[in-house]
């Protein structure tokens, strides 16, 4: 199986803010792989470059066996996208957004025809389709936008962010489709999210964090990399606890948004050999097995949650499009 | 509520200002002897085609705020067949307009000859496209819906009065009379008088480049002229990726 996609030292300036800093990975044929990251890490910044929207500074991409600086429309050809920011015209119809796209892909009306109606029944719209986008609501124009990205058979979808800013069940709904899709379609996806439960839908994931890769591998494998389950305690006196695990048992807890926390193997058979004497006012104990949030938390000390929240709260606040950072005029 | 402003505000212009002014000038305008709303016609119907042929470009500005523009961009056409079918598009538009303003012809006291009607649809072509190029460079460069106020006073107002659209250009003060002569509207308005009043009629109220008198044609080449180099610079803009 090769590597649809393959990425080598990419580098991305702007104006002196180094935005990918020499990333290099591969990406399998029929997988789904997962860009995860806090807001600023790069994610949008990588996908622009293999989209052909944006040039990279140094280094090289491939897609589809295609140099994304030199065969660029070869590479459009091959890939479908669902942007961040929506990306319809919301004064057409649902039909008519798909025939645009048709047409500006060179589908021939007997392919296109037939085409549309499959896509739009695939997510549900073919009832809506005369209707103006204007009228729909956030998870239906997202589900459009997946319908119209695969519209021409591309070889690589790409998602950035795609449930951003739906409801729970909306995003679970669109994960249905996209999981349904990749099996009929065929298709390689590419993902890029902040969220961690919907990393965990992907075979592989990169974690990226100011623009350099700093893990990739399986799920699972980065929940190992964890280094077993984490317990966590809410107590009186947290500092003292923390000294407490330390001297006691040789355990470096550290302090989080619930309390004191550390990792362990067989947590569950831990926990009475640290209750047996434990002096430093405990008032509740849970454990759980590693998420993708505490991988995050054990690489860079940070958690994701807050960095996205943030971020995202205050560009918001300021009226700032994300799509700027990502320069160009036409951004 | 697009067409209001690009089209029933030129209108206004020419009846008001035709009308108003009209009465005031007694014996015809400046060194000919034409009825100033006969005068001012030619530079209304130019006025369509400027107001119409930039916000459409400009409208490129609406589809970047909306996204849209990324679906376009992310497509497998050419950069530059997506910069000329826009301008191409939003010339047509204009000349669709510019061409509406014929029925406000007996209006103007204008004597129409089948020949002149058609020159003027011609210059109305050549003057759209020409602005719909520099409506595209302009897009291009401003990233968001403010400075489209921005933009409406420091370039479309400029271009629309410092032409010969409402007086001739011979007896004004050499300061001013210089300026007008720096604006490429100017000579389509010009273009645009001599097509439909005809050469005699139109030739006291021409441009003089270098005492040199300029005839309809030059007028149109100067106007296509401009056009190429927005149209260049406008199709560079569009490659960029940076």
């Amino acid at each position: 199986m090769r590597d649809i996609i393959e990425v080598e030292h990419l580098v991305k300036q702007f104006n002196g803010l180094l935005a990918i800093n020499d990333v290099s990975f591969g990406v399998r044929e029929g997988e789904v792989f997962g860009f995860l990251g806090p807001n600023g890490a790069g994610k949008t910044t990588t996908i622009n470059i293999l989209c052909t929207l944006l040039k990279p500074t140094s280094g090289r991409a491939m897609l589809n066996g295609f140099d994304v600086s030199r065969d660029q429309e070869d590479v459009r050809m091959s890939i479908g996208l669902v942007f961040q920011d929506p990306s319809l015209d919301i004064k057409l119809s649902a039909m008519q957004n798909l025939e645009f796209h048709a047409g500006v892909y060179n589908m021939p009306r007997s392919l296109s025809r037939p085409r549309i109606e499959q896509m739009l029944k695939m997510v549900d719209l073919w009832d809506r389709r005369k209707d103006t986008v204007h009228t729909f609501s956030g998870g239906m124009r997202r589900r459009l936008e997946i319908a119209r990205g695969l519209l021409h058979h591309p070889r690589v979808l790409f998602l950035d962010e795609p449930t951003l800013g739906l409801d729970p069940q909306t995003r679970s709904y669109i994960w249905e489709h996209i999981l349904d899709i990749r099996k009929q379609e065929n298709v390689t996806v590419f993902l890029t999210t902040h969220y961690m439960d919907e990393a965990t839908v992907a075979d592989r994931i990169a974690v990226i964090d100011h623009g350099k890769i700093i893990a990739l591998d399986t799920p699972a494998g980065l929940k190992r990399m964890v280094g077993g389950d984490i317990i966590t305690l809410t107590t009186q006196a947290p500092d003292a606890a923390i000294e407490e695990i330390g001297l006691k048992h040789n355990i470096e807890a550290h302090r989080d948004a619930e309390g004191v926390s550390f990792e362990i193997e067989n947590g569950e058979e831990f926990i009475p050999t640290l209750l047996s004497d434990f002096k430093s006012g405990l008032q509740s104990i849970s454990l759980r097995r590693p998420t993708l949030d505490d991988v995050f938390m054990k690489l860079t000390g940070r958690e994701i949650r807050e960095e996205a929240g943030g971020v995202a709260v205050m560009k918001k606040h300021f009226g700032i499009h994300q799509t700027r950072m990502g320069g160009g005029r036409f951004h | 509520m697009r067409l209001s402003g690009s089209f029933f505000m030129p209108l206004l212009f020419l009846v008001v200002f035709g009308t108003g002014i009209g009465s005031s000038v007694i014996g015809g305008m400046g060194q000919g002897d034409l009825d100033y709303v006969t005068f001012l016609y030619p530079g209304i119907v130019a006025m369509v085609v400027l107001t119409n042929s930039v916000m459409a470009s400009m409208s490129i500005v609406w589809d970047r705020e909306f996204g849209f523009l990324k679906e376009v961009l992310v497509a497998p056409i050419s950069r530059t067949a997506v910069a000329i079918g826009k301008a191409l598009g939003g010339a047509t538009l204009a000349s669709c307009l510019g061409m509406v303003m014929l029925v406000f012809i007996p209006f103007a006291h204008v004597k129409p000859s089948a020949a002149g009607v058609f020159m003027m649809i011609g210059v109305m072509f050549v003057l759209a496209l020409s602005l719909a190029s520099l409506g595209l460079y302009v897009a291009s460069r401003i990233r968001s819906m403010e400075a489209f106020g921005v933009v409406m006073q420091l370039l479309m107002f400029p271009l629309m009065f410092l032409s010969t659209t409402l007086f001739p250009a011979d007896r004004l003060p050499s300061w001013l009379g210089t300026l007008i002569k720096f604006n490429p509207f100017t000579y389509g308005v010009d273009a645009m008088r001599q097509a439909i009043l005809g050469s005699d009629v139109a030739a006291p109220y021409g441009i003089e480049l270098f005492g040199y008198q300029m005839p309809i044609i030059l007028d149109v080449v100067v106007v296509a002229l401009f056009g190429l180099v927005m149209g260049i610079l406008a199709v560079r803009s569009f490659h960029v990726q940076d």
